[in-house]
């Protein structure tokens, strides 16, 4: 079923491809601007979680690249999942998520080219401070969702397809927990992170959170870290990496390919890592950069575990 | 400022955007709306003429499918409106998805049926001997249609102006096709009043949030104002 829902994508995508060939020529002239001879196209379309979009974080990091290319980025911030289906369609140039899992399958697909590992940080289980399911302090994030649906404590799931959401989805899933035999405690929230912490505010429920949004909201929400992720010594499944992939002018031709390369080109530059690296709100650094490294990381071009196996998933 | 600046705050609340940025929201939101709304006022109201006017097989079900319009959910006119102008759709090669005009694709189809179906129930109620005395009058077709518009002029401005308050105070269908973009130096692009409301709602700052919905309420208001005076204005004493 999966197999053949695929062909069928790759064969609408490769029969819109000729398509749309003999169209690129005209589309293409209004991408000729003499302020940047170096590069064509005028705007970057880039879908990204909300994540990176409410933490403010993509404006300082565009201001500069629109500076130096006389270009615009529009940014749309959806979810991961919805990002890249945004991709899928051709309406954007690049993406920045956070859900290796999709993000493979997107490149699988033939989609996207030349991923690169981009920044990280971690997520957090955040929850009401009287923590009625009794984790606090859980250094195991198994045990400490055993422990709340245990407790039929509350638990908000953004229930959106989310990065996070898919993240949420995994750890259960290891913890040995089916999501859906789960009872009325565990609340489908279905939206932003930002609503779903206050919405879990709201409701003293937990929940699972980037710590960027988290740090971002939590002056305006009544909700404590219980178990930390990694960034602060918690443990190592709560890892939050974040992804940018160009979509690939092979299956959608009319993209600006150019300019998406370009953009990433700059944002793992040493510049565009350090403007991550400063990024702070409410005095606490969001994101580490994680593109520069004299060693070579060649996994963050594949899927993962390309080497070993490539045949599924 | 010793005296218990905390139950002041509340009043005089620092405003939480820069200028540029409100004053941009407020122009796509107008621009998108305004050119919505007259273009479906453009559509619609011929189309309310001749219906009302005709006598046909079909009529009460094509109001009833008018009527039905009226409720469509914006959500889902954003989605469809989406698949048409995504790159992979049929109009995919004129790039129009994540743009204003998009916003104003989707708008209009929220728009035109309560304009038809508003300005069509004003048409019809105008009395048939009114009619009658201007086709004996010698009157033309277009002069029967003219006093008939006249006739009904505060409910056709009832459907304009519900039309307009459908189209500006609509989220879903702007938020999926407009993409909610703004220029990283805070102008909009695609952003209006209530998909900033919105992601200000998303992001917990449900003060800044009120703000801008009392913002979009004052601007209903103005307009409203305005279409009700230029109807007093133009058409002289109601009941003249």
């Amino acid at each position: 079923m999966e197999i053949q829902r695929r062909g069928l994508v790759a064969a609408i995508g490769s029969s819109a491809a000729v398509g749309l060939a003999g169209c690129a020529a005209l589309a293409g002239d209004t991408g000729d601007n003499e302020n940047s001879p170096e590069i064509s196209g005028e705007t970057l379309t880039l879908t990204t979680t909300t994540s990176t979009y409410d933490t403010g974080l993509l404006d300082e990091l565009n201001a500069p690249f629109e500076d130096r290319y006389g270009v615009t980025v529009d940014t749309v911030a959806q979810g991961t999942g919805a990002a890249l289906e945004t991709a899928r369609n051709g309406d954007s140039d690049v993406v920045m998520v956070h859900a290796r899992s999709l993000e493979d399958e997107f490149m699988d697909e033939g989609y996207g080219v030349n991923r690169r590992d981009l920044m990280f940080n971690d997520f957090v289980l955040v929850g009401p401070p009287d923590d009625p399911g009794g984790i606090s302090g859980e250094t195991d994030i198994e045990t400490a969702l055993t422990e709340i649906s245990e407790a039929e404590s509350e638990f908000v799931s953004r229930g959106d397809n989310s990065g996070t959401h898919t993240k949420e989805l995994e750890l259960w899933d290891t913890a040995g927990l089916t999501v859906e035999a789960f009872g009325e405690w565990y609340i489908d929230g279905g939206g932003g992170m930002g609503e779903i912490l206050n919405q879990a505010s709201m409701q003293d429920a937990y929940t699972l959170s980037d710590r960027g949004t988290f740090i971002d909201m939590q002056s305006e929400i009544n909700l404590d870290i219980h178990v930390q992720g990694p960034v602060e010594g918690g443990p190592e499944p709560l890892m939050n990496p974040y992804g940018i992939v160009a979509v690939n002018p092979a299956v959608h031709d009319h993209v600006e390919y150019d300019l998406a390369m370009a953009y990433i080109g700059y944002i793992t530059s040493i510049e565009g890592q350090e403007i991550i690296e400063e990024y702070t709100s409410e005095g606490e650094q969001l994101f580490f950069a994680e593109a520069l490294s004299e060693e070579p990381n060649f996994q963050q071009y594949v899927p993962e575990g390309w080497e070993s196996s490539n045949s599924d998933e | 400022m010793p005296l218990e600046p905390d139950t002041l705050t509340p009043l005089l609340i620092d405003f939480p955007f820069e200028w540029n940025y409100i004053r941009s929201i407020i122009y796509v939101s107008l621009y998108v709306s305004l050119t919505a709304v007259v273009l479906s006022t453009l559509f619609s109201l011929p189309v309310a003429l001749l219906v009302g006017f005709k006598d046909f097989r079909g009529k009460t079900l094509l109001t009833s499918i008018i009527n039905t319009g009226m409720g469509f959910p914006s959500v889902v006119v954003g989605l469809v409106v989406l698949f048409a102008v995504s790159n992979q759709g049929p109009l995919g090669s004129f790039d129009l998805v994540f743009t204003t005009e998009a916003m104003i694709m989707s708008q209009f189809i929220l728009a035109a049926p309560v304009i038809t179906g508003v300005s069509l129930a004003a048409v019809s109620s105008v009395e048939q001997n009114v009619r009658d005395a201007a086709y004996a009058m010698g009157g033309t077709k277009t002069d029967v249609a003219l006093v008939t518009i006249k006739e009904a002029r505060y409910g056709i401005a009832t459907a304009v102006l519900a039309g307009f308050g459908r189209a500006i105070s609509e989220v879903g269908s702007v938020l999926i096709v407009g993409g909610n973009i703004a220029s990283s130096d805070g102008t909009s692009v695609t952003r209006t009043i209530t998909t900033a409301i919105q992601l200000e709602a998303r992001q917990g700052r449900f003060e800044t949030a009120m703000i801008l919905g009392a913002i979009l309420v004052v601007l209903v208001l103005i307009v409203n104002a305005i279409v009700v005076r230029l109807g007093n204005g133009g058409g002289g004493g109601r009941y003249e």
